[in-house]
């Protein structure tokens, strides 16, 4: 026992408790014990932060911000104090950053700085309670008065530091002498709300081998308690870290001594600190030695503490934490190894436990009727509790099919007739579509909780999918697609159910698919239930309410009440949106100043092949973050690693994933195609078109590129964009240019992904696609920062990191067919044309326009600096049948492909 | 006279209505709004509400007249928009001085007719701060989120020449009101704490904050307490919330608010949601039988109404309120 604990502590009498804001409350109330103070974004603590904030990289600055919100800072530090930053410039700059972030935002700010128009300036950014952090009686009286009435009416709490004209306070007297100064002046002069003064009193090294240092803890503690019981509401706070400074290098000793220093800190009442978690050890679970060494020193108990911590140091240093493999769950029962074996997703020993349980089970198929099914029920609950996510629970279903798969030939040799499942569920990709990965999740999800599943794959006819689900006598029918005129598709199928009195209910889901559209065009098509479906996650619940008739009608009804009330109000804002006319808008056009320098002669004209590109040159230019969305796991990549709830999956799927790419690269399971060309190019005077022709000559059209103008009526001085807008007219004489590409990596893909899929990996098979979508996605940027660099060379001197290229702030811009700024799929039958695609690299268009293989980018380039992405938005009838006259189209044809963007 | 923080402790005051809806009765033509001090002007002023109180005052006036004949205890001014800032639209920052004189003044005017009439029901006259149109905390550039359109200095200034010709011209206190980005009304308060230092004076501040949505958050993100905490580093007369949400919606946020302060609380809810046609449709007695929930959980010290209510509205409400004893108030102002 030591000391401080003998003595039974004074209590802290509080009358009013600190408030601080950000886009939440924190209010200091006693029950929260401690306020952690997250320390890395300040430049003076964090190497890293230093080095972004140093190179203006901005965006991955506030990642660390981000990190210290979900890792539990309840208050973030921002510091900018060096040399060789404009300290108030980045402060402002930061903060103003931060305030667009709600994630980040909702905690309250601690404005760190030595200067004070650092502070102040902070102090005018942000719209909640901050901290300052902070004042002192350093440069005397009239400057602290000062900053005081200006911290009131500004409306922040502050750290004082200890610390007086004559220097900083070092031993116990001090402490409470420049802290009782300080806080006289404040309150009773100057009426400064006495909860919002925290006092910082200088957390200095023990065990330094100096006898003057031998009660820095120890005072630093006993004058925490002098504060806390005699000015009434301060707080105190400290860098925690400082204490343990003389052991740097040992983190065994050092976490020791911080979590040793806090406990007895807090017990005397110190509320806040800057502690860094990963460098703090559970007070219990120190060893008992270190503890008694530790505390040795902190408490000042021993003259020899010093020495003896420092040989007891030797010899714990280097010991770190070995990672065993823990076979505990071995020891369990039979049911217990299959059902941890199945929410663990271990396939080890599961045809050992199945083999083992069939032996003792009446009939192999009670082991799939109750053995595996408790283990899919935990899974199932689980993961409906959120407690698990998606990709452990694709494993778990690939446990549960390797057993089922060991388990098939002896029930087919009972031929037993009995195995009924909860229902069937059939599922497909609609016609023209070829995406399947979400699909698949959805099918694997619904196969777990014991559903039969019918998958018809993708590009499925709709005469095709009826004639199954009769065939089948299929309880549900689940359609998914991922490209716009999926959605067609859908309505049409949706159509043929009622025309040929179809019963079940009709799912819909896929990444192109909404709420809101499902309500407005499909619902009213079919009178036995069109749900749409946002991810796998909701489906269980979904299905299972519909195939149970108690629940179906009840269900039905609700959502169609909310279907109704979202139709209502799309009509309501429909109505109430102003369309101009295309002749109006097109005048409105998005203004450029056509000037010879912002031309660009590209280095090579023509069309040009790229083949069997090395991967490795991929990898920078990877795209973590849609990766883990395919899998349900929302957040940015790398700070959604870290993340508090989903983190440890997302580092278990990205070190699978890592794994699988790097056999991908070594082995060379893809290959990687590309097809580009740049031609000479003008846009026709006051339309939306653009001519590309065949040489510099420009007297001969090639193709003509049609793009489609935005008609919503915007605010004063906002124009109506159209792509032509960024190709010089022809009236302006000027030479401009165009570029189209299509880079695939998908040959390979399917054939791996089978693969797996027979072997019943299905974690593997969804895997081996979202790697190949990554890789194409990569490619393309690798390709356009070719193209800007080099191939077109406009941009010979530009040097991004790879987040500003995801992030798009290069010059030029690419924009693809299907997507918001050119949301016309046909647009790709001229580009195919102009690059002659198919014979070139081999990738095919199907019906619906979608490509093949799936993971391939295809678009156009566009090099003027004022170029920028956009969305289309709707647009009337009017524009649709002036684009149908020009493609070539009739009406109706032009409507149906353009059906998303039309008004109404 | 008794002085308001003491009237507020006894009894709920009313606040008036809606302006900008009385004001549509008249249909004022560019003529109108023009009047003779104007009659030149380069630009179109059609819907610049606030100049009609210099160029037609009897109309704003009569506006005052009716409120307060309804019972209400506080009108606001005229002011919403006289700012340098908000006046911008119109090229009018150079009458920015006499907008807030004149309107508080007209406004003063009037309150003082009633409480002679009756001076057991003294009238106050509240000046009406507006948010501006612009955000101290947030970027109007969807692709800029670090950009700012305004600084804190620019809409202190802003605010401190309107708070004091408010002063000058009779206002007896100051409402900051429809919050939306608390930045703004930080920079008002700030303004508002050096006129009263320059001028060694006390003036009663109303502060009110609107929660934009269902969400319940300020536009600028922040949640009814944390706003709360934001603005309650100075002495105010009450803390509330007005504008965007009907009565019925606003209640958890001001519960929120109404634990959490020793201040004083208003409210000025719309006449409900706006309906398809953006119009508010809520009745008097409708939207009264919702403010008898505020009195039923004692959550309110001050209350009237915002967009879409009338005189009709203020009175019900008034009529409702005088059967209630005013929420506690420990401390404050």
């Amino acid at each position: 026992m030591s000391e401080a604990n003998n003595q039974q502590p004074k209590p802290i009498n509080q009358t009013r408790y600190m408030k601080l804001s950000g886009l939440e409350p924190l209010v200091l109330s006693p029950e929260m014990n401690f306020i952690n103070v997250g320390e890395r974004t300040n430049v003076a603590g964090s190497r890293k932060f230093l080095r972004l904030i140093k190179e203006e990289k901005f965006e991955e600055a506030l990642a660390i911000a981000r990190d210290q919100v979900e890792g539990g800072a309840q208050i973030i530090d921002i510091n900018m104090d060096d040399g060789m930053i404009d300290g108030k410039e980045a402060m402002v700059r930061f903060l103003h950053l931060i305030m667009a972030e709600p994630d980040i935002s909702r905690v309250p700010i601690m404005i760190d700085s030595s200067k004070w128009d650092i502070i102040e300036a902070g102090l005018q950014v942000v719209q909640g309670k901050c901290v300052v952090n902070s004042i002192s009686l350093k440069e005397g009286e009239d400057a602290f008065r000062k900053h005081v009435r200006l911290l009131k009416r500004y409306g922040a709490a502050v750290i004082v530091m200890a610390f007086d004209e004559v220097g900083q306070a070092d031993d116990y007297d001090s402490r409470c002498r420049i802290a009782k100064r300080s806080y006289d002046i404040m309150v009773d002069e100057l009426g400064f709300p006495s909860e919002d003064i925290i006092f910082d009193l200088n957390i200095f090294p023990v065990a330094t081998g100096m006898e003057e240092h031998r009660k820095n803890a120890i005072d630093f503690i006993e004058a925490t308690h002098w504060v806390r019981t005699n000015l009434l509401n301060a707080s105190v706070s400290g860098g925690v870290s400082n204490v343990s400074f003389s052991f740097r290098g040992n983190n065994i000793v050092r976490e020791a001594m911080h979590s040793v220093f806090l406990y007895h800190a807090i017990q005397k009442g110190m509320n806040m600190g800057i502690v860094n978690p990963a460098m703090l050890e559970v007070y219990d679970d120190i060893p008992k030695d270190l503890l008694e060494h530790v505390e040795d020193v902190i408490l000042d108990r021993r003259d020899d503490a010093t020495e003896r911590l420092l040989d007891f140091a030797e010899s714990v240093k280097g010991t770190g934490k070995v990672q065993v493999q823990n076979l505990e769950w071995r020891e369990g029962t039979l049911q217990e190894r299959i059902t941890h074996a199945l929410v663990k997703g271990l396939d080890t020993y599961i045809v050992e436990d199945v083999e083992e349980a069939r032996k003792q089970a009446a009939k192999p198929l009670e082991v799939i009727e109750v053995n595996l099914m408790i283990g899919m029920g935990v899974v199932g609950d689980l993961f409906g509790d959120g407690k698990m996510f998606l990709p452990q629970v694709v494993k778990s279903a690939r446990v549960m099919k390797k057993a089922v798969a060991y388990l098939m030939p002896y029930i087919e040799a009972e031929k037993d007739e009995n195995n009924k499942a909860q229902g069937k569920v059939l599922l497909a990709t609609v016609k023209g579509d070829v995406h399947d990965i979400g699909k698949n999740i959805v099918g694997v999800v619904l196969a777990c909780n014991n559903y039969e599943i019918i998958d018809l794959g993708v590009m499925v006819a709709p005469e095709v999918i009826l004639e199954e689900a009769k065939k089948h006598q299929v309880d549900v029918i689940g359609l998914s697609g991922l490209i716009t005129p999926s959605l067609d598709e859908m309505v049409h199928v949706a159509k043929e159910m009622k025309r040929l009195d179809f019963e079940m209910p009709l799912l819909i889901g896929g990444a192109t698919t909404s709420r809101a559209h499902t309500a407005v065009k499909i619902a009213e098509q079919y009178d036995h239930g069109v749900v749409h479906v946002l991810d796998a996650s909701r489906s269980v619940p979904v299905v299972s309410t519909l195939i149970n008739d108690d629940t179906r009608e009840a269900f039905l009804k609700d959502t169609y009440t909310e279907y109704d009330s979202l139709r209502e109000g799309y009509l309501n804002r429909a109505r109430k949106k102003v369309y101009l006319p295309l002749e109006e808008a097109r005048t409105n056009k998005f203004q450029i100043e056509w000037k010879p320098e912002e031309i660009y002669t590209p280095k090579k004209t023509g069309v040009h092949v790229v083949e069997e590109l090395d991967f490795n040159e991929l990898l920078p230019y990877l795209d973590w973050t849609p990766f883990f969305q395919s899998w349900e796991l929302h957040g940015k990549f790398p700070a959604l690693l870290e993340d508090e709830i989903v983190g440890e999956q997302a580092s278990e799927l990205y070190a699978d994933a890592s794994a699988m790419l790097q056999r991908i690269v070594d082995e060379k399971w893809f290959s990687a195609k590309a097809v580009y060309g740049l031609f000479p190019a003008n846009t026709i005077e006051n339309s939306d078109d653009i001519e590309v022709y065949t040489d510099a000559s420009r007297t001969e059209v090639l193709e003509t590129i049609l793009t489609l103008r935005q008609q919503s009526k915007k605010g004063k001085g906002k124009p109506n964009i159209a792509l032509a807008d960024f190709i010089a007219p022809k009236e302006t004489k000027l030479e401009d240019y165009i570029g189209g590409f299509c880079v695939t990596t998908g040959f390979g893909v399917e054939e791996i992904a089978d693969k797996y899929k027979e072997d019943l990996d299905d974690y593997n098979s969804i895997m081996v696609k979202a790697l190949g979508d990554r890789f194409a996605e990569a490619f393309a940027e690798y390709l356009h920062d070719k193209i800007r660099k080099e191939f077109w060379g406009y941009a010979s001197e530009e040097n991004l990191s790879n987040e500003e290229l995801i992030r798009e702030a290069y010059q030029g811009i690419r924009p693809a067919p299907g997507y918001p700024a050119c949301p016309d799929h046909t647009e790709k039958r001229t580009l195919w044309r102009l690059l002659n695609v198919e014979e070139n690299i081999g990738v095919k268009l199907t019906d619906s326009l979608a490509m093949w293989p799936t993971a391939a980018v295809s678009g156009l380039y566009f090099a003027h600096p004022k170029a920028r992405y956009f969305g289309l938005g709707k647009i009337t009838k009017e524009q649709v049948h002036d684009f149908a006259t020009r493609r070539g189209f009739s009406n109706e044809e032009a409507e149906r492909w353009l059906a998303p963007n039309l008004n109404e | 006279m008794k002085h308001i923080s003491e009237i507020v402790k006894e009894r709920i005051l009313v606040l008036d209505g809606a302006m900008g809806t009385m004001l549509q009765a008249y249909n004022f033509t560019e003529e109108d709004f023009r009047g003779s001090q104007f009659k030149d002007w380069k630009l179109s002023v059609k819907g610049n509400n606030d100049m009609l109180s210099i160029t037609q005052p009897e109309a704003i006036k009569e506006v005052h007249r009716k409120y307060f004949a309804a019972g209400a205890d506080i009108v606001e001014t005229n002011t919403f928009s006289s700012t340098t800032i908000a006046m911008a639209d119109y090229e009018m920052e150079d009458y920015v001085y006499q907008l807030n004189y004149e309107s508080a003044k007209i406004a003063k005017e009037v309150a003082d007719e009633f409480t002679k009439e009756n001076p057991d029901k003294p009238r106050f006259v509240a000046g009406s701060i507006g948010p501006t149109n612009k955000t101290g905390s947030m970027s109007p550039d969807v692709n800029d989120p670090g950009y700012r359109a305004i600084t804190f200095d620019e809409l202190r200034i802003a605010y401190k020449q309107q708070a004091e010709a408010l002063l000058d011209g009779g206002a007896d206190l100051l409402l900051v009101e429809t919050v939306f980005d608390t930045l703004n009304a930080k920079a008002a308060l700030f303004a508002i704490e050096e006129v009263k230092e320059e001028r060694n004076i006390e003036v009663p501040v109303m502060l009110s904050g609107t929660i934009t949505d269902a969400s319940g958050r300020t536009l600028s993100g922040q949640t009814a307490e944390a706003f709360l905490i934001s603005v309650s580093h100075v002495p105010l007369l009450t803390v509330g919330l007005n504008c965007a949400l009907g009565a019925d919606a606003l209640v958890p946020h001001l519960e929120a608010i109404s634990k959490n302060t020793n201040y004083g609380v208003s409210a000025h809810p719309n006449a409900g949601l706006p309906n398809a046609f953006g119009e508010y449709d809520e009745t008097p007695e409708e939207m009264a039988t919702q403010i008898k929930e505020y009195l039923d959980k004692s959550l309110v010290n001050i209350v009237g109404g915002c967009c879409g209510t009338t005189p009709d509205h203020i009175k019900a409400i008034a009529d409702v309120a005088g059967q209630y004893k005013p929420r506690r108030i420990v401390s404050g102002f």
